[in-house]
């Protein structure tokens, strides 16, 4: 141990085990290119996430537009400032990690058990408000129609400000009931029925000459298309179905695979940032309990911080190519 | 370098007053959308796009070199973990994102609308 081994014809114990040819213990290396592993597959997401959406560079929804609720202000129009709230929580958790790592070096127990408390919290509040980010994206706010060729109409009136279905949407007299199970046979269902149906936002649309209908094409000032009155009419006969809010087949907020990148990717991350909590509660109680008192070495708490910081380190990269670019 | 074991409270927070400044710019940038920035393109992006992914390498640096310590590794060790994640995703992204680019053009002069 310590010696640094040159060749092996002068040192007949390489193969011996307790080299670090590297100069960092075997589960420290382990735990890096795992992480590297781990990097290449978020890569692989996000850079599938880059292919569809320059496939689709002209209709692709702005992010401005779809993430803009912050808890408390109702209907102001608040674009990121919530996930840079939580990319705030991720960062400083990630500070209290390290800070804890850093008092394992000096052996001071206390310090490193309220270090990695603080961490847990953070990571705690991060999944919580990514939760409630799911939550408004699940909800949506505005409500749009699918058209027969699986384009997005959303609503605007003459000043270009997004109008919901509920404010111009008629009451048509025929109501149609939601089909679930326990009114059939026990295997038939349907899927949730849009609070409107396409007849009652036509038939509004056509009673209200202030609204206009806007298109997913980006223009050349990098906003929506909005079409006059009678190409907004001539463009309402294709609706085929009312969307409201997203899910796995379609969304409000504009091409079908937005959706299904955002719930993939910002759940993967996630479920990563929710397996961190669970390891660095394990390592936690084991801090509490005097483990690594007992070995005179807090490397375990090195270990899963490495980890800790590459769930920060992907969430920088999510916050950028989902919010800001 | 080597593994020091005084105390690195003071860069640890210096580290984090840079990060949250770097995320504080990028939100202003994000929500004011400077016209000369946002309009311009440099390589079919625009350059308030290039300053955004500039500041997330930046800001991945300084995760990787501060908080992971990465600083203190040996050199072998820092390039078997870099050299292979900077290049591989460079070249992933670099096939993806030109092939979409094909893809966009069929869209645009065919009658295929969405279908591939």
């Amino acid at each position: 141990m310590g010696a640094t081994v040159t060749t092996t014809a002068t040192n007949g114990k390489t193969w011996d085990g307790g080299n670090e040819p590297m100069g960092a213990s075997y589960g420290k290396l382990m735990m890096w290119f795992f992480i590297v592993s781990d990097a290449l597959t978020f890569s692989g997401f996000i850079a599938a996430y880059g292919f569809s959406r320059f496939k689709f560079i002209e209709t692709w929804p702005i992010a401005d537009e779809v993430f803009t609720h912050f808890p408390f202000l109702h209907g102001v129009d608040a674009p990121m400032y919530y996930v840079a709230f939580m990319t705030f929580v991720l960062i400083f958790s990630s500070v209290t990690m390290v800070l804890a790592v850093d008092a394992g070096h000096k052996l001071q127990k206390q310090k490193v058990a309220i270090y990695m408390a603080l961490t847990i919290v953070g990571g705690m509040i991060f999944v919580g408000s990514q939760a409630w980010e799911w939550k408004n994206f699940i909800q949506g706010s505005h409500g749009a129609i699918e058209t027969k060729g699986g384009s997005i109409l959303q609503f605007v009136n003459r000043e270009g400000e997004r109008v919901t279905l509920a404010d111009f949407a008629k009451h048509l007299p025929k109501d149609r009931a939601q089909l679930e199970r326990k009114d059939g046979v026990w295997f038939m269902s349907e899927p949730t029925l849009a609070t409107y149906s396409v007849e009652e936002v036509v038939e509004g649309f056509k009673a209200n000459p202030d609204i206009l209908v806007r298109t997913e094409v980006i223009t050349k000032d990098k906003k929506k298309t909005v079409l006059s009155r009678e190409q907004s009419l001539e463009r309402l006969k294709e609706a085929k179905l009312v969307v409201e809010g997203a899910n796995m087949y379609r969304n409000e907020y504009g091409h079908k695979t937005f959706a299904n990148f955002f719930f993939f990717i910002t759940g993967f991350h996630g479920f990563h940032v929710f397996s961190g909590i669970i390891i660095n509660i394990i390592i936690f109680l084991n801090v509490i309990a005097g483990t690594y008192e007992k070995r005179r070495s807090y490397e375990m708490v090195e270990k899963v911080g490495l980890y800790w910081h590459f769930v920060d380190l992907v969430w920088v990269f999510v916050f950028t190519f989902f919010y800001l670019v | 370098m080597g593994h020091s074991h005084e105390s690195n409270t003071k860069r640890i927070w210096g580290v984090f007053a840079f990060l949250s400044l770097v995320t504080i710019v990028e939100v202003a940038l994000g929500i004011v959308k400077p016209h000369s920035l946002y309009m311009t393109n440099l390589l079919s992006m625009s350059l308030l796009n290039w300053i955004f992914i500039i500041l997330t390498v930046v800001k991945a640096y300084y995760i990787t070199w501060a908080f992971m310590h990465m600083e203190g590794e040996k050199s072998n060790l820092r390039w078997s973990v870099v050299g292979p994640l900077v290049f591989l995703i460079l070249y992933l992204v670099f096939i993806l994102l030109v092939e979409a680019d094909y893809v966009f053009e069929v869209f645009r002069t065919s009658q295929y609308k969405w279908i591939f």
